[in-house]
Order: structure tokens, then sequence, then C-alpha cells
């Protein structure tokens, strides 16, 4: 299949991804409580400004302001109705502002979680997650989405629901999880067994990755999880700004421009061909992810030494893949 | 198949036998099994309140120290909290008639602007396996709801939750309205959520910030031992 995402992918050593919208979209005066995907057609011009900055910025790839346009998310709005309009035009704007950056970037088309559990540990069934995927995916799609790209996903039968409404439209795909949860996802996913089980998605996809999380540190472990596991993988690394701290009364997120641009030298050391930031993330972070990337001659794998040095402390002790060899709490006879 | 791998009939154990297989059944989450167990418990006599400790919140303990120690990860835990509402929906009604004493009764629910709800069903599941009542006012709650529910629920613990950086200040809000009204120090107030910690936790004047469901449950029953005893 080509792409524009492989064709730069086989170009270039390193693209450079956006920031945060949650965040971002908040500062521009969105309310909490109010859904950011409602802006694509209340907001339009603030849409474009989100855009615009992280392409003036440098990034390659934008994602679109399209990450809670699922059917499930947008019922809390009671906007479920408008699942394939506004993600249609999450991706139209995203289009027109790509269009007038006079160099290829391009538009990743955002699907977060569903916000419900998947079965079997909860109600959601398969096929109506995929069917939730496919109606956001075709949106997407439509507005002129050049990949579709699932994150901040913590279960494997999310990831599965996702892929596989990208693989019914035959449309290109990334994915990202969150591991937020001592190294590892909410439900239990390592960075190795999410590695490994990519090659089983529905839609295979062209790069995968981590997003969000809890800081620059445990995600660069994170990547360096996942590359020992797929050496040879178009890896993603997006990651949050620091940690939010409560001062006067707002949160701020305590990363610098300069700490990502650290952050994004050692995930390019580590393996990762596309690097980003997550929530608070500004474009000038952005700015100088990519001027650190053009500027620092690439390294040696990092080591979690390294990284602790730069980043600041994990916040555990290992990433979580490391004791699963460890014996189970001892048990009584299984039962038939 | 050797004798080891044989079903076992629950029916046919000791007491002491049935209460060890109900918490490794509760551990792996099988409802069915659990009904069972705390219908033969009963049957045998037991009263309601020694079948949920004994049996049910010792078992949920067990699971909560493996999710806490990254052991056990929320598919296995829900899992397990389902099996244990089983048990639960069949003690409820016995409870009621019979008096059994009473942990504490907490409020909980996600804050206003904020609409995502798995964390704090875990936290709430999770404190009925450990024996507290739980009122669940669900997501995108105003200070008035929590208000309105404390006062009339009698509550002991005020529970809040927060998936969004921009919603974590509304919490304060919350515990600053509690102060005017002079009802802070009425209830212990906790806060959880993935982008919180500790010193944000200290910082609006919450008892305590909770990592996880597991030490939700820890530090209420902590808070509440140490409010029982200087009230006592």
């Amino acid at each position: 299949m080509t792409n524009l995402l492989s064709d730069l992918l086989s170009k270039r050593d390193w693209l450079v991804a956006d920031g945060a919208t949650g965040t971002n979209l908040f500062a521009m005066g969105l309310e909490a409580g109010e859904a950011p995907e409602l802006w694509n057609v209340d907001q339009p011009d603030k849409i474009r400004a989100l855009y615009n900055g992280f392409i003036e910025a440098g990034s390659d790839l934008i994602l679109t302001n399209s990450f809670g346009g699922t059917r499930a998310r947008l019922k809390l709005h009671n906007a479920q109705d408008r699942a394939s309009e506004l993600n249609r035009i999450a991706a139209e704007l995203a289009r027109e502002c790509v269009d007038k950056a006079g160099r290829s970037v391009i538009v990743a088309g955002s699907m977060g979680p569903t916000g419900e559990l998947l079965e079997p540990v909860g109600p959601l069934t398969h096929d109506a997650a995929v069917e939730m995927f496919q109606e956001q995916a075709e949106g997407l799609i439509a507005g002129g989405t050049d990949v579709l790209w699932a994150e901040t996903i913590s279960s494997e039968e999310e990831m599965r629901a996702a892929s596989e409404a990208a693989a019914n439209i035959g449309a290109p795909f990334c994915g990202t999880m969150s591991f937020d949860t001592a190294g590892r996802t909410m439900m239990g996913v390592t960075s190795r067994g999410y590695a490994g089980i990519t090659g089983t998605l529905p839609a295979s996809p062209i790069a995968f990755g981590a997003n969000c999380g809890t800081g620059a540190p445990d995600l660069m472990r994170t990547v360096l999880g996942l590359s020992e596991a797929a050496p040879d993988a178009a890896l993603i690394a997006k990651a949050n700004a620091g940690i939010p701290k409560y001062v006067d009364g707002i949160i701020e997120y305590d990363g610098t421009p300069e700490l990502m641009g650290d952050y994004a030298v050692l995930a390019r050391d580590a393996g990762a061909r596309i690097i980003g930031g997550c929530c608070g993330s500004k474009p000038e972070h952005i700015r100088a992810i990519r001027n650190a990337l053009e500027t620092t001659p690439p390294g040696g794998r990092p080591s979690l030494n390294l990284i602790r040095e730069k980043l600041g402390e994990f916040t555990s002790a290992d990433d979580g893949a490391s004791g699963l060899e460890a014996p189970k709490r001892e048990r009584r006879r299984r039962r038939g | 198949m050797s004798d080891e791998e044989e079903d076992i009939i629950l029916s046919e154990l000791s007491d002491d036998e049935l209460v060890l297989q109900m918490h490794d059944d509760l551990y792996d989450g099988l409802k069915d099994e659990i009904t069972e167990g705390v219908n033969i418990l009963l049957g045998r006599g037991w009263m309601p309140y020694d079948v949920l400790t004994k049996a049910l919140v010792e078992g949920m303990r067990i699971v909560g120290i493996d999710f806490r120690d990254g052991i056990l990860f929320v598919p296995e835990v829900l899992l397990a909290a389902n099996a244990m509402k089983a048990g639960m929906s069949i003690l409820k009604p016995l409870l009621a008639e019979t008096g059994a004493p009473r942990l504490g009764k907490m409020v909980i629910g996600t804050v206003k602007g904020d609409i995502h709800d798995i964390g704090k069903n875990l936290v709430g599941m999770m404190m009925e396996g450990a024996g507290f009542e739980v009122v669940d006012l669900g997501i995108n709650n105003a200070v008035e709801s929590y208000i309105e529910a404390l006062e009339k629920e009698d509550a002991t613990i005020l529970g809040m939750s927060a998936l969004l950086t921009t919603t974590m200040p509304y919490m304060k809000v919350v515990i600053d309205t509690l102060v005017e009204k002079g009802m802070r120090d009425d209830y212990i107030v906790l806060v959880g959520g993935a982008p919180l910690n500790e010193e944000f936790g200290k910082a609006i004047g919450a008892d305590a910030y909770c990592r996880d469901a597991a030490v939700a449950v820890e530090t209420a029953k902590e808070w509440s031992a140490r409010k029982h005893n200087q009230t006592a």
C-alpha cells in the first residue's frame, strides 16, 4: 500500500509529530467538560490555529481533533449522531492547513478509546467497538486523513477493534498505547506484549508505539522495551511534557522545551522514528524537539541511567516486563 | 486425569477448606462458584456477616494486594469484583436484617467536567469488596451533588476522581465548599485519578491521594479506624 507516511518514512530517518491537543485547546478557552470535537464546527479558527501552531513549529505529522470522536464518547455530550460529521470536519480542517504548509505534512486521524470496557471484562462487544471505530474512521478518511491513528489505548481488545475498523475500509493504520501503570497499560499490557501482538492485528500498523503515560522517563523505558522486541519496526514516541503540577489554582506541566529536546534525541537513539509530545506539549516544545533532532548527531542506544540523568526519575522500579517469570501466588488445586 | 486435577466438590469441603477455596475462586473471578460457596456457608448456619468478612472480604483483600503489587491488573480485578458482587447480592438483604456492623459509607463520583469512570468504578467495587457501603454518583458531579449526597446518605468518606488535568482543580472547589460550610472535618476526603499525585492531594486539602483502588481501600480503612478512635 502506498501512502504518504510510508513514503516519508522511507526517505527520512525521523519524523516530528505534534504535541497536545486537549491541553492546548483548554489554553484557548475550551471549558472543562466541553467536547473538543464540537469546536471543529463551532470554533474552526481555533482548531486551525492549533494545527498551524504545530505545522509552523516543524511537525511532519499532525493529529486531527477527533480523539473523543467515537459515538460512545460523543454520547456523553449528546452528540452521538454527529460522529461522522465531526470526524470529517476535524480532518478537513487539518487537510486545509497542511495543504498550505509548503512541505509534506501528514494528516493522522486520531482515534482515542471508547471509554468503555470491552468483552470479556466489560459490556462492550467486539463487533460494537469495531462499528464505532469504523464510523469514526470513515468520517476521518472522507475529510482527507492520510493515516488512521489509534492512541492512548490500554487494552489489546480495543486496539484490535480499531485496527479491524481500519482494515475494513482499507485505510493505513498506526496505533499507540498508554503505558501508565508501573510500565504497563492500565489493562496490564507490557511494551514487549504490545510489540508481540502488532503482527497479528487485522490492519498491520505502519508504525506503532507509546503515547501519554506518566512523563518522558517512563515513556523512554517503554520505547526501549518496544525496540528490543521489534528492532525493525517504525516506532512512535509521544511523551507528555513532564507531569502536571498544581500552581496557583491551575495545572501546569513541568516539562521544559529543553527537556523535550533531550527526550526526543534519546527517543531517536532508542529506535523511535516518529517523535512528538502528548499532554502539556505546546508548539514551543515541538520546535525544541525538531531543533534537537536536527542539531544533535545520533548516539548509541541510551541506558536507563542516561535516561534518568537527562530526564529525571522513573515512577516505578521497573517496566513491568521483567517480573513475568516470577511465580504467581501459590494456589490451591486448580478447578476443572 | 490425575487426582489433583479432579473437580472439587464445594459442598464436600470442610468450612476452612471451603473458605480457602473461595479465596482462590474470587482470585480467578469464578462467579458461579462464589454464589455456590456463599449459599453452602449460609446453609451450614454461618452468619451473613462472617461469610462476608471471612470469605469475600478476605479474598478481595488478597486480590487487592496483588493488584497493588502489579501482579494482577484491571481485567482480573474486574472479574474478581464481579464474582464478589454475585456473592454480595445474596448477602446484602441478609446483612440488613441481621444488623451487621458497618465499616463506613463512601460517596464517590467523578468531578464536574470529567466524564471518565473506569478508575472510579474500580475503586467503588474494591471498597464494596472490603465491606464498605458505596454510593456512586457517576460522572460530571457539581459540588452541590456531592454535598447533597454526603448529607442524605450520612456518609463517612468522600471519594473524588478526575482523569483530566483540567478537571483536577475542581476537587479543590468541592473541598473549599466543605470547609466554608463547616463540614470538612465530618468526612474523610480521598482523591484519585491518573494525572494526580500526592503533592496535589496535599495542596488542595484532601486527606489522602490514592494511587490505585487497592491503596484507596487501605487508606479508607486506616482513616476510618483513626476517626473511629477519635470519636469513640
